[in-house]
């Protein structure tokens, strides 16, 4: 043993007697065991850890100069908070691609997690006995719809501010506390300065530390019941004999994680481009009306939310007002988050993986699927007669997809018996499923060209 | 699953007139020349811009010296850009307070730092070319894409005096035609036609008549460079940003990606 290797032994030994640095690796990666059978789908629980990363990152050198300031430039309707954005893109040496990693991050966090939400519905990952994990997992959700909204108003552009004034609005609508409520949150009685320093420090401090704590839960939960994969196969009840292992697992280091840094690659790939060569993305990750400053007396013609919130916003202007309140529009763009909360209780079919159940599932993820995307299509779009229709009609899905779930699950054999060990992926599996992600695209312009 | 993909793409095909539909109506916008790289365009139209714009609308959160990104140097830029300042790392602020503005025209002239990012590079090439004359408005002036904006036509010396005519139904373009639309309106369910015509009754310093014909080429062209001056101040780095990209692009698509794919590769063939 060369005189390098005893001192690291040493200083190891040292922690260890004080810190369980050695029992943690083993416990979470060198002999974390888990299923072999990973595909597509189970890289972006990496990913949302690695955009987690990003924005953190980033957003500490925005924060160092950005100014959380609505008072005006003298003599310009330009404020210092807008202008501040400006100087990182500008002045700040390397600002501009800090800033678009951030703005780009926010997006792709979306996208990666919607993609991770998916795959727990495909694969019934949230099933028992990861139900804490799926619960864990929506307050995750929930507190990156927060974080996203509250950074959304620091560039004080024309959008931040309308969609920030249309949000908070939302809550004047709850009877009785609404109004109170809705001063409360701005701290003024319109969005304000006031509200733009709060939000601040709503979104670089409170929110994430609160999102770190979540994630580190939705970690520990996970490593404590084992992951699920493709076949909803449960490893654990396989174990070899002598050792102990199961036998369809492999150790998360080095398999997993040298195969997530493969993932990294690819994601890095399309990050890259978006951040290089599309950082607004057609007006989808940056909103063009956001590039002008925040006005109070100019109402934007149309209020937009980005892309990642429409499908709720879909719903919420599809639910008309009645008995003389419009509260009931927040309180269906509130249930169709909460609602999916509730999934493990929902279900009720005794088979976890898309690939043993039945048809009537299978019918339902796929209208499931088809009135999220439109949802999320419409609520992009200014409304019209056919487009609150069509709302309506993918809302009625959206909530009988979740609510009807326990009667459509409970009697659905699927084609195929689920099978003792996992099995290996194969070609006719992979075509389909180009072919549905092929299908999907393909829809979704379509729809977006035609409504 | 061939036969599949020909059915969905025809049946995409058939879809197609439905949307050309949809998107009659309103002015359309003339294309611009985006030539962001070419920084002689991009310094004449920074010429047109301290000349003509600055006056009245500020571009606060760009510096006089970001412009030596153009191949300019600070001496030049102090001889020949500026007029409001003589620091050169001061931002082009205006003279005119904001509410002054607000008075004299109606609404404050929104600062143009980023305006090419809000409204886009066609929006304001086709905007820049449209004002006419109109004896209805207090500055004398409207705009064919901007209706009643309060912006008088500040580069009239240059374009000329234009007018706009409205004729009933598809018209053709006759005599000195600048800039020639049609818009259709659904009017008892039938299609109301409407041709709307830019005509030039006075050429400026840019722009001739010849023969009652309209020659607007030199104007559109400098019009063009000032587009693109816009376009290149809502964000001087874009320049840099795309040349970098592509490096980026090829470590990440011709290094990072395959190395990590061999890696993993060695990694999982000692596994069953």
């Amino acid at each position: 043993m060369s005189k390098l290797q005893a001192l690291t032994n040493t200083v190891v030994n040292w922690v260890d007697d004080r810190f369980p640095v050695t029992a943690s690796w083993k416990a979470h990666m060198s002999e974390y065991y888990a299923p072999k059978n990973f595909n597509f789908w189970y890289y972006f629980g990496s990913l949302a850890l690695l955009v987690l990363v990003i924005q953190i990152v980033t957003g500490i050198f925005l924060t160092m100069n950005y100014k959380p300031d609505g008072s005006l430039i003298p003599g310009t309707n330009v404020s210092v908070a807008f202008n501040s954005v400006e100087y990182i893109m500008r002045d700040v040496a390397g600002g501009w691609i800090i800033r678009y990693m951030h703005s780009t991050g926010a997006s792709m966090f979306f996208v990666v997690v919607y993609l991770h939400m998916f795959r727990g519905l495909v694969y019934g990952s949230y099933k028992q006995p990861r139900e804490l994990i799926w619960i864990f997992g929506m307050l995750i959700f929930l507190c990156l719809m927060a974080e996203a909204f509250l950074g959304y108003l620091l560039p004080w552009g024309q959008m931040s501010f309308w969609g920030a004034q249309v949000i908070v609005n939302l809550f004047a609508s709850i009877p009785v506390i609404g109004p109170d409520l809705s001063v409360w949150i701005r701290g003024d009685f319109v969005v304000s300065d006031a509200t733009l320093n709060r939000f601040f420090a709503l979104h670089v401090i409170a929110v994430p530390l609160v999102l770190l704590g979540l994630v580190v839960a939705h970690l520990v939960a996970l490593h404590e019941v084992g992951s699920n994969n493709p076949d909803g196969v449960e490893i654990k009840k396989n174990k070899d004999p002598k050792t102990g292992i199961p036998l369809d697992g492999i150790p998360m280091h080095p398999y997993y994680t040298i195969k997530d840094i493969f993932g990294v690659a690819v994601f890095l790939v399309i990050f890259s481009y978006v951040v290089f060569f599309a950082p607004e993305m057609g007006g989808f990750f940056l909103e063009h009306p956001n590039f002008d400053p925040a006005d109070p007396l100019k109402t934007p013609p149309h209020i937009a939310p980005v892309w990642y919130f429409t499908p709720y916003y879909a719903i919420l202007r599809a639910i008309p007002s009645f008995l003389g309140t419009q509260v009931w529009g927040v309180i269906g763009m509130g249930a169709a988050v909460v609602i999916i909360a509730f999934l493990p209780w929902l279900d009720r079919s005794p088979v976890k993986s898309i690939r043993y159940r039945g048809k009537k599932f299978k019918t339902a993820l796929v209208l499931f699927l088809i009135s999220f995307i439109g949802l999320g299509i419409l609520g992009a779009k200014a409304p019209t007669e056919l487009r609150t229709i069509l709302s309506q009609i993918f809302s009625v899905i959206y909530f009988g997809f979740f609510l009807l779930m326990p009667f459509y699950t409970k009697n659905d054999p699927g084609t195929e018996p689920v099978p003792a060990r996992v099995t290996e992926t194969n070609t006719s599996r992979q075509l389909a499923f180009l072919m549905y992600v092929g299908i999907a695209i393909l829809g979704s312009f379509v729809f977006a060209k035609l409504v | 699953m061939k036969n599949k993909i020909a059915r969905i793409i025809a049946a995409c095909a058939l879809l197609a007139p439905l949307t050309a539909l949809a998107a009659s109506g309103g002015v359309a916008l003339d294309k611009v020349e985006l030539r962001v790289a070419n920084a002689e365009s991009v310094q004449r139209g920074a010429k047109v811009f301290v000349n003509y714009c600055l006056s009245c609308h500020g571009a606060s959160s760009m510096r006089y010296n970001r412009l030596t990104d153009l191949g300019l140097s600070e001496q030049q830029i102090k001889d020949n850009l500026m007029f409001a300042t003589d620091k050169v790392g001061d931002p082009m602020r205006v003279a005119m307070q904001a509410k002054d503005g607000k008075a004299w025209f109606g609404a404050t002239p929104p600062d143009l730092t980023l305006i090419a990012r809000s409204r886009g590079a066609d929006w304001l090439y086709t905007y820049l070319r449209s004002f006419y004359r109109d004896s209805s408005r207090p500055t004398g002036w409207n705009n064919a894409v901007f209706d009643k904006v309060g912006m008088p036509h500040v580069l009239w010396q240059l374009q000329g005096d234009l007018e706009l005519r409205t004729i009933e139904g598809k018209a053709e373009a006759k005599g000195p035609v600048a800039r020639s639309w049609e818009t259709v309106e659904h009017v008892n369910g039938k299609d109301k036609i409407t041709t709307h015509q830019l005509v030039l009754t006075k050429a400026g310093e840019l722009t001739r008549l010849e023969d009652g014909k309209a020659n607007m080429l030199d104007f559109d062209e400098r019009m063009t460079d000032l587009t693109n001056y816009m376009v290149w101040m809502s964000e001087p780095a874009q320049v840099k940003r795309e040349s970098i990209g592509y490096s980026v692009l090829l470590f990440l698509i011709f290094l990072l990606v395959p190395m990590t794919y061999i890696l993993k590769r060695e990694y999982w063939s000692d596994l069953h």
